[in-house]
């Protein structure tokens, strides 16, 4: 996706969405390489994997940030969204830190996957209210738009698929889900930036339109 | 309890986001017009129909992949089989429900002919540069 971005000349206008696609790569490096050392049923990989993952989760909260601000560039709000970036920031490490502090002996039970539930659940909350922006202030570049629904689906089928593996944590077919899930976003992305050019544009009231 | 809450509420938007995300593809694909070769091969002259939606995939299996599109044609597969489910269900209780999935399988079957067209021309351009080494 960031060779995609980086062809169609996208890499500093869409910032964190690379980096967040950069870091994501480094981070599955990692995984391999723990993975690799440790074996799939330690206990150093589940640290390592669910703990990436959740900061992974927080590096998405800044991409969604910066598709926040191209939403709002011509509205003057950067103040604002400096303003909700650090409480999210501060919010989120809060969080975290709480979680790490009381977590140490629960990271084999439902724990993990309870906090991965609510940190994807979160960021497709923030996801929904920037596509009901998207529609209230008629924004119209395909491209944006694209970039919005690509990140909407992914976060709500990680937040269902964390949901299903907290209420059913017997069943191991789910755990084979995520990898495939985690294809979502690159492939979206990396699509929108290869066909859909920046002037593009497409009326998202007529997508959600159910014709009568 | 919170769980099952976040379960069904991800679920219902999960659907929602890629019935949007999906018809935001067909969309860009259908301002693209299609040559008057690929109408030839493919019967679309105008509009095209639900039910030629296998027929073209069938064809567009036939070229070299690309890659890059083929997420986009597997999302639209994916679409394309959840209208023939609304079609075959809800759409039966619902009459309005049957021209409105009716017409979205057109677009799909739109979208799959312009990957078509793209696919082919990827063939000609690789063609070409193979005659030319």
């Amino acid at each position: 996706m960031v060779v995609c971005a980086l062809r169609r000349h996208s890499f500093r206008r869409y910032l964190f969405l690379n980096l967040y696609m950069g870091s994501s790569f480094l981070v599955s490096v990692g995984r391999y390489q723990v993975l690799s050392h440790y074996g799939i049923g330690s206990r150093e990989y589940a640290y390592f994997y669910f703990y990436s993952d959740a900061l992974l989760t927080i590096g998405l909260y800044f991409a969604l940030l910066n598709l926040y601000s191209l939403v709002f560039d011509e509205m003057k709000v950067e103040g604002y969204l400096r303003l909700g970036s650090i409480l999210l920031l501060g919010g989120t490490a809060w969080f975290s830190y709480a979680v790490v502090q009381q977590s140490s002996s629960r990271i084999t039970s439902n724990f993990a996957y309870e906090l991965s539930q609510n940190l994807y659940f979160v960021g497709l909350v923030l996801t929904y209210a920037l596509w009901g922006t998207i529609l209230k202030l008629r924004e119209t570049r395909a491209r944006l738009i694209q970039l919005v629904l690509g990140l909407g689906v992914y976060f709500s089928a990680f937040a269902a698929n964390y949901a299903l593996q907290n209420l059913y944590p017997n069943i191991t077919a789910l755990h084979y889900v995520a990898p495939l899930l985690g294809c979502i976003l690159p492939a979206a992305w990396a699509y929108t930036f290869l066909r859909v050019s920046e002037e593009q544009r497409l009326a998202p009231a007529r997508l959600a339109a159910v014709s009568r | 309890m919170m769980a099952a809450f976040i379960l069904v509420v991800s679920l219902v938007i999960f659907l929602q986001f890629f019935v949007f995300y999906c018809r935001s593809l067909i969309a860009v694909s259908s301002k693209q017009a299609l040559s008057p070769e690929v109408q030839d091969v493919t019967g679309i002259q105008r509009t095209a129909s639900g039910e030629d939606f296998n027929r073209v995939m069938q064809l567009l299996q036939l070229c070299p992949e690309r890659p890059e599109d083929r997420k986009g044609i597997q999302a639209i597969g994916a679409y394309f089989h959840l209208l023939n489910f609304l079609s075959s269900t809800v759409a039966r209780l619902v009459p309005s429900m049957k021209a409105w999935t009716e017409s979205e399988r057109g677009h799909c079957t739109y979208f799959a002919a312009i990957a078509l067209e793209r696919r082919i021309s990827f063939s000609r351009d690789m063609l070409a540069q193979q005659m030319d080494a």
